[in-house]
């Protein structure tokens, strides 16, 4: 295995550069304050363009993608990027600047206002924002609609009621609204009953966030009744779509009566995932909460687009600008290639391969949860002679990404294994046979687990060390 | 459909071995009244040739491309080096995920290790953290963070700062026991009224918030503003939207301001009409383990060898939950990336000269706009690259539309965030411009007055 490459700053060497920009021939003077100018900035790399090309080819080489193989992050989704994506949101023709006036930027305005109208169909919610930037910005901005509506109505509410196997941005969201959270446990079969969740129900809950499919990868069945409840309890139910992949053209949370919901564009509609971001998360409303959606807003008026900012009800801005435009027109472009005939098949295929793994894996694995499973299962270490983790680092060694660790964390040693509907039984059944053999070494060689992984570039880090000694950058003659 | 693998054989194989004959047994726990709704009046769907000719139709309703730009205003043009396109869309840093298995990710994490120190080389000060999401969410989780830091409630913000930046200030703090003020501006230099705000400043105060260069182009007196706000054991925190300036302006510790947080979309990312951006954060050592987002950090593996770890992560939501420093997730990872790309690429004489063009250009254009009629610069001095301009007569919308019939986008009217303002345009000015660019807008300025 190759080492690690130098930092850009061992391999940087006075005089060298990269860049090929000329120096301007506008004749000018500065006009500012000598004392505001820098000298220059001590240490900045100075690299020839060769050699930055094979540092960060030398990095690529370290990085584990989807474009290599099965990526199987449980509540992740981290299905196949088409690649014709890409390159419709690198053109040119839709890279304007923000404030650029309207009526020369219609392109660029319809597709979001396409996508707002895709979003609806698919989810039956009535209006949709596509300003959040992420899930968990999505998560925010729907909890401040909701603080927003009840204000509005004169009955303020304190608390936010969250399900024990919640992501964990879920209560943290909330917090940041100015909500306090109390956590509702899910029964024996991994969801939430009206009987369990009526004693929460107390005259100061704002909402339910519930996550469906949950984290275990069950569809949360009550959910019908559950809205009856919280809506009878003047309380609302908001819905984190970040597993909407498996719903897709299957049922819309609108008609399940949901409140607010938030997707996640990056996830259920294919767009790179980047190493963590850039995602995108919208949010959507039934018709009572529309006048709280943030500002600004895209409409069609007189047979053009444009961006509106008056809303006196509205929560207000969110981020700079409209959103994340360039995720919006991969989302819209990978829309538009599946189109009616295919959206259905995402889900079917999504929870046909999802059940396959789970019912090849789980006679060798324990399976905590019983229950239907969707697009995502999860098992746990129980019973095994080794832990989640060094399955999963021995998982490296054979060139696959591990499944989601150690969440929910309900489950021990929780395995989330989310195949997604972009890989084929083979890859599946390669998936399992691996599993397979891991399992029989766990018995038989424990150590090779617990030394695992063996063949990567670098092998178990220290993550106590780091946290305890930080190192967050390069420091000239610091540094290991 | 090429983006299903499955073919109906090996579904059926699924079928079978999971002990189902229909598919639709899959979704059974869904109430069936109210699943498998009618599609038909969704899209049908487009062959990729299909695809490419419907989004081509798309660009073509834009005209932006057809004019030549001044925009600015927390969003800029800049060159942006082929290399960087290149190696950014390489697959192995477009398609993975969060470095959960820092193993297989030592790409990514080694490049961010590299991006964070940049950006404490930029600003001077101690940590930077791996992204967030925009410049304006940036200013908002500082504002948070102080107030975490600090125990006081109270945060002072400059007028000066971008309005979007001030919007979601307010919509972060809406519900949050956080009292909110604002400082006035001086109007003579631009600058933040240093009697307005020693006057507010008082012992709760966690912090001042102010942007340099300001939403009115002009660099802030950083040291006097950083001094007043320590004399009440407040924070200074400096916003920036042109991340260009960095490379030219002193660094903020020089002048002892604690945080700086903003846009860095300046470094490598194209406009994109507004997204994705990318947010940077950076402060001083002592407010490690209260910021937000993703921190990249080096450690040692099992041999021993270097290698890098996402770090500090008790302060994260996935393990504090409701006491996280933030609820952030997904981030910037992608952008962060390019960013450390883009500036390794220039490297320390291409920055130099982008960021000093950048203020040149600006410059040159202030010293020959003193000869038009029709128009005043605002303030001459102590800009960065972008410049107020008064219009002397008639409205700044007029003047823009009259501009834009010659294909020149001449600035952003203020009257779209101050409607009380309605003679004032903010033009932006960078490397990319040449020289006879802006002597087409100064000429097409002049034909106007």
């Amino acid at each position: 295995m190759s080492p690690l490459p130098d930092l850009i700053f061992e391999i940087s060497r006075d005089g060298k550069t990269a860049h090929g920009l000329g120096a301007s021939h506008v004749q000018a003077e500065p006009a500012i304050d000598p004392g505001l100018r820098r000298a220059g900035i001590a240490d900045f790399p100075q690299v020839s363009e060769v050699e930055i090309v094979r540092h960060y080819m030398a990095l690529a080489r370290l990085n584990y993608s989807l474009d290599q193989g099965l990526y199987p992050l449980g509540s992740c989704t981290m299905k196949y990027n088409p690649k014709i994506n890409e390159k419709l949101a690198g053109s040119e023709d839709f890279q304007a600047h923000p404030y650029t006036p309207r009526e020369l930027v219609q392109g660029n305005l319809e597709i979001m206002a396409r996508l707002e109208e895709w979003l609806l169909a698919l989810t039956g919610m009535a209006g949709f924002t596509c300003a959040p930037a992420a899930g968990a910005h999505g998560e925010f901005t729907g909890m401040l609609v909701i603080r927003k509506y009840l204000q509005d109505k004169g009955d303020p509410r304190r608390v936010v009621l969250i399900p024990d196997s919640a992501h964990g941005t879920n209560p943290s969201s909330a917090h940041f609204a100015g909500y306090e959270i109390r956590e509702v446990p899910s029964n024996g079969e991994g969801i939430i009953d009206v009987d369990g969740l009526r004693p929460f129900l107390k005259d100061d809950v704002a909402a339910l966030m519930m996550t469906n499919p949950n984290t275990l990868g069950i569809f949360e069945k009550n959910i019908t009744a559950i809205a009856d409840a919280l809506h009878g309890n003047g309380s609302l139910l908001y819905m984190d779509g970040a597993n909407l992949n498996a719903l897709l053209g299957i049922v819309r949370p609108g008609d399940l009566g949901v409140d607010v919901m938030h997707i996640n564009l990056h996830k259920t509609f294919a767009t790179p995932h980047g190493g963590g971001g850039p995602g995108s998360g919208p949010v959507g409303v039934a018709a009572h909460l529309l006048p709280y959606l943030p500002v600004p807003r895209v409409v069609k008026q007189g047979g053009a687009y444009e961006i509106v900012y008056d809303a006196p009800h509205s929560i207000g801005r969110i981020k700079n600008f409209y959103g994340q435009f360039l995720v919006m027109v991969r989302a819209l472009a990978y829309l538009c290639s599946l189109g009616r005939e295919n959206v259905r098949r995402v889900a079917e295929d999504a929870v046909l391969n999802a059940n396959y793994i789970r019912k090849k894996l789980q006679d060798v694995l324990d399976l905590p949860y019983p229950t239907a499973t969707m697009h995502e299962v999860v098992f746990s270490d129980k019973n095994l002679p080794v832990k989640t983790l060094d399955i999963a680092k021995r998982l490296l060694d054979y060139g696959l990404h591990p499944f989601t660790i150690y969440f929910p964390l309900i489950v021990h040693g929780a395995m989330m294994i989310e195949p997604t509907e972009t890989e084929s039984k083979e890859t599946l059944d390669e998936f399992i046979a691996v599993m397979n053999k891991i399992l029989v070494e766990a018995r038989e060689q424990p150590e090779l687990l617990l030394q695992a992984p063996h063949q990567t570039p670098v092998r178990r880090l220290d993550e106590t060390l780091a946290a305890r000694q930080p190192v967050l950058k390069w420091r000239k003659g610091e540094n290991l | 459909m090429r983006f299903l693998p499955l073919t109906d054989a090996a579904r059926e194989e699924i079928k079978k071995a999971i002990g189902i004959k229909d598919s639709k047994e899959l979704f059974k726990s869904i109430p069936a009244d109210k699943s498998f709704f009618d599609l038909a009046a969704l899209p049908s769907a487009l062959s990729e040739p299909e695809l490419i000719a419907e989004f081509k139709a798309l660009g073509r309703k834009n005209s932006f491309q057809e004019y030549l730009s001044f925009l600015g205003a927390g969003a800029y043009a800049h060159f942006i080096p082929e290399v960087v396109a290149y190696l950014s869309a390489k697959g192995e840093f477009v398609t993975p995920y969060t470095p959960y298995q820092p193993e297989v990710s030592q790409g990514n994490l080694q490049a961010i290790f590299e991006y964070q120190t940049m950006m404490t080389m930029l600003t001077g000060l101690d940590v930077a953290n791996a992204s967030l999401y925009d410049g304006a969410t940036a200013v908002a989780e500082a504002v948070l963070l102080a107030v975490r830091k600090s125990g006081r409630q109270r945060v002072l913000l400059a007028d000066s700062l971008h309005p979007e930046t001030m919007a979601v200030v307010r919509t972060y703090t809406q519900n949050l026991p956080i009292e909110l003020a604002t400082v006035a501006v001086n109007e003579a230099d631009g600058r933040v009224d240093l009697a307005d705000l020693t006057s507010k400043l008082n012992d709760q105060t966690a912090a001042l918030v102010f942007q340099s260069p300001n939403f009115l182009g002009v660099v802030e007196d950083s040291a006097a503003l950083a001094q007043a706000a320590h004399q009440q054991r407040a924070y200074a925190v400096q916003a920036v939207t042109e991340a260009m300036s960095l490379a030219y302006l002193r660094p903020a510790a020089d002048f002892a301001v604690d945080v700086v947080a903003g846009e860095a979309q300046s470094f490598g990312l194209s406009l994109g009409f507004g997204g994705p951006y990318l947010g940077f954060m950076t402060a001083r050592e002592e407010f490690l383990r209260q910021m937000p987002g993703r921190i990249v950090g080096q450690t040692k593996d099992l041999d021993g060898k270097r290698g890098y770890v996402l770090t500090l992560s008790t302060r994260e939501q996935h393990i504090k939950r409701e006491k996280a420093t933030s609820n952030i997730c997904s981030n910037e990872a992608w952008c962060a990336l390019r960013a450390g790309m883009y500036l390794a690429t220039m490297g320390k004489d291409g920055l130099a000269l982008a960021a000093r063009d950048s203020h040149l250009h600006a410059a040159y254009f202030v010293a020959k706009a003193a000869k038009l009629k029709r128009v005043k610069v605002v303030y001459t001095k102590n800009f960065y690259n972008e410049v107020l301009l008064e219009i002397r007569k008639g409205t700044a919308e007029a003047f823009l539309a009259t501009l834009k019939k010659k294909k020149i986008l001449a600035g952003v009217p203020l009257s779209w965030f101050y409607p009380a303002v309605g003679n004032r345009v903010l033009l932006a000015f960078s490397e990319v411009q040449r020289c006879a660019d802006i002597d087409r807008l100064l000429l097409a300025m002049g034909e106007h007055s």
